[in-house]
C-alpha cells in the first residue's frame, strides 16, 4: 500500500483506484502464517471497463458502470433524493433519531479506528477507517442538503465534491464495514459510524433498487418468494430435514423425527436454513438434543418460516420488515407459545431485538435465543452428558449480533464449561470481541475476488485470535475446536480456516454449540463430531 | 447598563433557547428501533460483563429490573473522568479530560459567584475574615475558578496541538475545529490573565455577577473582567449551537440509543407509537417497494413480492 495519506475529499477524484493494498502492509500473523508460503494468494482485482471497481482490490456489489453522462447525473440525484428520504420522519423513523445525533456530533477524534478490525488488518488503510466513509456521508449532506451548505458545510467539515465516482465508491466502501459496531462501542460521544453503513445501505437500496446481490435478489427477494435464500422451496427442505432426521437416527442410536407443522407445540424453532444445506449436522443435533429433553417442539414449513435468515437487517428496512412479518405470522398460525430462534446471531437479532418496534398485537409473539433455551436444557438434568467426550481444546467465538448487540454472553459459556474441559477464551472476547469478519452479510459474498479480500482483511482478527487462544497447541497432533454459534459466522470461519488450510497446518475444526452438547451426550453413541468432516 | 451585561443576557436566553430546541428536536422524532449496545448499565449484577434480560429462559415473563445503582456506577465515571476515553484513547485522554473536567470546575465557579453575589446582596460578607458560610464561598470561588482555568487552558492548548500535529486526526480537522479551539483559548487566555494580574480572589467575577442581578446597578467592574465575562458569554451561547452540544445529547446516545432496551408489550405505550409509526405514508423510489407516497410502512410490509 502506498502511504501516501488519502484524504475524504479524494474519493471524488477519478483515478484507477482510490487505494491498493499488499501482503507487505498485513499485520503479521503468529506462526506457522509468519512465512508469506503459509498465507494465501493475495490476487487484487484488476480494473474493469464494465463494472465500477475503482475503490480498492475487491468487489462486493458490482455496480455497472453508467453509459452516459445524463444516466450518472440521474444516479447522482437519485443518491441525494435518497440521503434526503433518510432525515425524514416518514421514511426513516425507525432510524431517525440515531442517525441526526451521529451525523451532527461525531469530534472526528478517531478513537473509533482502532477498534476497527479491518482498519487494523489492512495495515490502517486510511480507506477503511469507521469515520472515512461516514464522514464522505457527513460532508455530502451538510454541503448538498443543509441550508448554507455550500459555505457552512465546508466550514464545519471539510469540502467534498459530488460526482459519479464519488457515489461509485461510496457503493462498494457501504461493503467494506461488517456493522459489528465495536467502533461504536469506543466512542467516547456514543457516535455509531457504522449505523453510517448501514443507513448508506438503505439509501441505495431503497432509493436506488442497488444491493450486493446475495443479499437482494439471491437473498431476501429469493426467500420472500420460495421461502429460503438457500432456494429450498418447503418440500424440498421437509425432504433434505429427513435425509438428516435419517442420518442422526444413524450416527445417535436415537430414533430422531423432525416434527412439522405441530399445532400448539410449546416451541416454534427457526433454523438459518443455510444450516440445513451446508452444516445438516446443526439442525440435527437440535433435534437430537430437543427430543432427548422432551420438549414439545416443531419445524413450520410456511414460506418462509424455515428460514430465519433476513438480510434486510444489513441493508433494507422494508425486506427486514417482510420477513420478519412472515416469520410471526407462521408462530401465530401454529399457536406456538415461543419462537426460539436457532444458531444464527443475525437472525435472533433481528427477531428479538429489531422485530420488538415492527411486531404489535398478537404478531408479537414471545422470541428466544437459543443460548439460554439450551442452557436450560443442559442444566435442568434432562439430558446425560459426559465431558470427557469433548477432552479437546475448545475456544468460543462470539457472534457480534447475539453478544455486543444483544448482551447475550454467559449462557453458551456455563454450557461449555460444563462440558468442555478444555475451554479457553479468545483475547478480548465476549461484548468487546472481534468480528469474525463475515458479519454484514459478508459470509454469504464471494464474487470476484471478494472472497480473498474477507480472508486476508476482515476475517484476519479473528483468525490471529483463534491461533492466540490455541496457542502452544497449534501442532497438528492436537484436534482442536472453534465453536461459533452462528451461521454466518461459521461460513466466513469455514471460509478462512480453509484458505489458510488451517485443518492440515493446525488441526483447527469449526463448529456450532449443539455439535458439543450431542458430542458429550453419554445417551448417543461416542463421537458425534467428525473431525475428518471440514 | 453597559454593553457587556445585555450580551451576557442575550448568551444566556441563546443557551436556554438553544438547548431547549435541541431537546425538542430530539424528543419530537418518532420512536426508533431498539439499536442498543452492550454493556448496557442498568442491567444490574450483569452490566460487568454486559449481559442482558435475553439470557434468561422465558424473559418477557420475569419482572424487569433496572438498577439504578449500576446505572450510576456506568454514567458518573462516563460523565466526570470520560472512562470510555481513558478505556480506549488515552493520549487524548490526557488532553481532553483536564479540558472537559476543567470546564465543570468553571461551570462550579460561576455556580459559585452566582451564590455569591447572592449571598452579598443578602449582606453577607464574602472574603477573608468573613465568617464560616463567606470563607467558604470565597475559598471554594478561588479553588474552582483557579483549577479551571488552569486545567482547562491546558486541555484546550493541548487539543489544539493535537489538532495541528498528529497525523491520525489530519483530514479530519475543519476550520470549525481550529475555530472553537482558538475561541476558547481566547477567553481562557483573557481570564487567566485576568485572574493573574487583577482579581485573584474572584470578587470582581463576583461583582459583575451581582450586577447581572440588579441591571447594572452595582459596583464598578474593571474593562479586563468585563471583557473576560464576555467572552464567556459568547462561549455560553455559542456552544450548543454546534456539535459540542454534546455536553447534552451525550444523554440521549446513552440513555435513548446504548441502553433502551426497552421491550414492546401488548397493549403498551410504546406499542401505541409504533403502530403510529407504522402508518407513516412512505416514498422510497426503489422498484421492490412499490411505495407510491400513499402507501404506507404497514402496507408495504405486508405486500407479497412479484414472484
Amino acid at each position: 500500500m502506498s502511504k501516501k495519506k488519502i484524504r475524504v475529499e479524494d474519493i471524488s477524484k477519478p483515478s484507477e483506484k482510490l487505494t491498493h493494498t499488499e501482503v507487505k502492509d498485513f499485520p503479521p500473523l503468529p506462526p506457522p502464517y509468519d512465512k508469506l508460503e503459509n498465507l494465501p494468494k493475495w490476487d487484487p482485482l484488476k480494473c474493469s471497463n464494465e463494472i465500477e471497481s475503482s475503490l480498492d482490490d475487491t468487489i462486493a456489489v458490482a455496480l455497472p458502470k453508467p453509459k452516459t453522462k445524463q444516466e450518472e447525473q440521474e444516479l447522482v440525484r437519485k443518491f441525494l433524493s435518497g440521503l434526503e428520504k433518510l432525515f425524514t420522519k416518514e421514511n426513516n423513523w425507525p432510524f431517525l433519531q440515531l442517525l441526526t445525533l451521529t451525523m451532527e456530533h461525531c469530534a472526528k477524534c478517531q478513537t473509533c479506528s482502532d477498534a476497527c478490525h479491518i482498519f487494523e488488518a489492512s495495515g490502517r488503510n486510511d480507506v477503511y477507517r469507521p469515520a472515512y466513509r461516514s464522514e464522505v456521508v457527513r460532508r455530502i449532506y451538510n454541503k448538498y442538503l443543509k441550508p448554507g451548505g455550500k459555505f457552512f458545510g465546508k466550514w464545519k467539515h471539510g469540502d467534498i465534491d459530488l460526482n459519479w465516482t464519488t457515489i461509485a465508491r461510496l457503493c462498494e466502501l457501504a461493503y467494506r464495514c461488517n456493522i459489528c459496531r465495536r467502533c461504536a462501542q469506543t466512542c467516547p460521544i456514543g457516535v455509531d459510524n457504522a449505523l453510517i453503513t448501514h443507513e448508506l445501505r438503505k439509501v441505495f437500496s431503497q432509493e436506488m433498487g442497488i444491493a450486493a446481490k446475495e443479499l437482494h435478489d439471491k437473498g431476501s427477494m429469493l426467500q420472500l418468494k420460495v421461502g429460503s435464500s438457500t432456494g429450498m422451496n418447503p418440500l424440498v427442505v421437509k425432504d433434505n430435514m429427513d435425509f438428516i432426521d435419517e442420518d442422526m437416527t444413524d450416527k445417535t442410536g436415537m430414533t430422531i423425527k423432525t416434527p412439522w407443522d405441530k399445532s400448539g407445540a410449546d416451541v416454534l424453532l427457526i433454523h438459518n436454513a443455510g444450516e440445513i444445506m451446508a452444516w445438516p449436522e446443526n439442525p440435527g443435533a437440535f433435534a437430537v438434543i430437543l427430543e432427548a429433553a422432551g420438549i414439545s417442539w416443531t419445524l413450520s414449513s410456511e414460506v418462509p418460516a424455515y428460514d430465519g435468515i433476513n438480510y434486510g437487517l444489513w441493508y433494507d428496512d422494508f425486506q427486514l420488515a417482510r420477513v420478519v412479518i412472515k416469520h410471526a405470522q407462521a408462530a401465530k398460525k401454529l399457536g406456538v407459545k415461543k419462537i426460539v430462534v436457532g444458531e444464527c446471531g443475525h437472525s435472533t437479532k433481528t427477531l428479538m431485538v429489531i422485530a420488538d418496534r415492527v411486531l404489535t398485537g398478537d404478531l408479537n409473539i414471545p422470541r428466544e435465543a437459543a443460548m439460554p433455551f439450551l442452557e436450560d436444557i443442559v442444566f435442568s438434568g434432562r439430558i446425560k452428558l459426559d465431558p470427557s467426550r469433548n477432552d479437546f481444546p475448545v475456544t468460543l467465538h462470539d457472534p457480534c449480533n447475539m453478544v455486543r448487540l444483544m448482551g447475550i454472553v454467559e449462557p453458551q459459556r456455563r454450557v461449555i464449561r460444563k462440558i468442555c474441559p478444555q475451554f479457553r477464551e479468545m483475547t478480548p472476547h465476549g461484548v468487546h470481541n472481534y468480528c469474525c469478519g463475515g458479519g454484514s452479510g459478508f459470509a454469504i459474498m464471494s464474487g470476484y475476488n471478494f472472497q480473498t479480500w474477507r480472508k486476508h482483511i476482515s476475517g484476519r482478527k479473528k483468525f490471529e485470535q483463534i491461533l492466540n487462544a490455541f496457542k502452544g497447541q497449534l501442532s497438528p497432533d492436537i484436534p482442536k475446536y472453534v465453536c461459533a454459534p452462528c451461521s454466518n459466522c461459521k461460513g466466513q470461519i469455514r471460509d478462512f480456516l480453509f484458505g489458510y488450510d488451517a485443518w492440515e497446518k493446525c488441526r483447527i475444526l469449526y463448529g456450532g454449540l449443539v455439535e458439543l452438547i450431542v458430542n458429550a451426550m453419554s445417551d448417543v453413541k461416542p463421537g458425534f463430531i467428525e473431525w475428518e468432516w471440514h | 447598563m453597559s454593553l457587556s451585561y445585555l450580551i451576557t443576557y442575550a448568551a444566556f436566553i441563546t443557551f436556554v433557547v438553544a438547548v431547549v430546541a435541541r431537546i425538542h428536536k430530539i424528543e419530537s422524532m418518532p420512536v426508533h428501533l431498539r439499536w442498543e449496545l452492550y454493556p448496557v448499565a442498568h442491567e444490574g449484577k450483569r452490566a460487568h460483563y454486559g449481559g442482558s434480560y435475553f439470557e434468561e429462559l422465558n424473559w418477557w415473563t420475569k419482572p424487569r429490573k433496572f438498577s439504578l445503582i449500576s446505572e450510576l456506577k456506568g454514567m458518573i465515571p462516563e460523565m466526570l473522568f470520560i472512562k470510555a476515553l481513558w478505556e480506549n484513547n488515552r493520549p487524548l485522554w490526557y488532553r481532553s479530560f483536564p479540558f472537559h473536567f476543567g470546564l465543570y470546575c468553571l461551570i462550579g465557579w460561576a455556580g459559585l459567584l452566582v451564590v455569591g453575589a447572592a449571598a452579598q446582596m443578602a449582606n453577607l460578607y464574602i472574603g477573608v475574615g468573613a465568617g464560616a458560610v463567606g470563607l467558604a464561598i470565597h475559598y471554594l470561588t478561588i479553588f474552582a475558578g483557579a483549577a479551571g482555568l488552569i486545567l482547562s487552558t491546558f486541555g484546550a492548548l493541548s487539543l489544539l496541538q493535537r489538532r495541528l500535529t498528529d497525523p491520525e486526526v489530519d483530514g479530519y480537522t475543519s476550520a470549525a475545529h481550529i475555530f472553537n479551539l482558538c475561541a476558547f483559548l481566547l477567553a481562557l487566555i483573557v481570564a487567566d490573565l485576568a485572574f493573574v494580574l487583577v482579581d485573584r480572589d474572584f470578587s470582581i467575577a463576583r461583582a459583575y455577577v451581582q450586577n447581572l442581578f440588579t441591571f447594572g446597578n452595582g459596583p464598578a467592574v474593571s474593562s479586563a473582567i468585563a471583557l473576560e465575562m464576555v467572552l464567556f458569554s459568547l462561549l455560553m451561547a455559542y456552544v450548543p449551537l454546534t456539535h459540542m452540544s454534546h455536553f447534552l445529547t451525550k444523554y440521549y446516545f446513552y440513555h435513548k440509543i446504548r441502553w433502551d432496551d426497552e421491550p414492546n408489550f401488548k397493549g403498551s405505550e410504546l406499542e401505541k407509537r409504533i403502530t403510529q409509526a407504522l402508518g407513516y405514508p412512505v416514498s422510497w423510489s426503489a422498484p421492490h417497494l412499490k411505495a407510491d407516497g400513499k402507501k404506507n410502512w404497514a402496507d408495504i410490509a405486508t405486500e407479497e413480492v412479484d414472484k
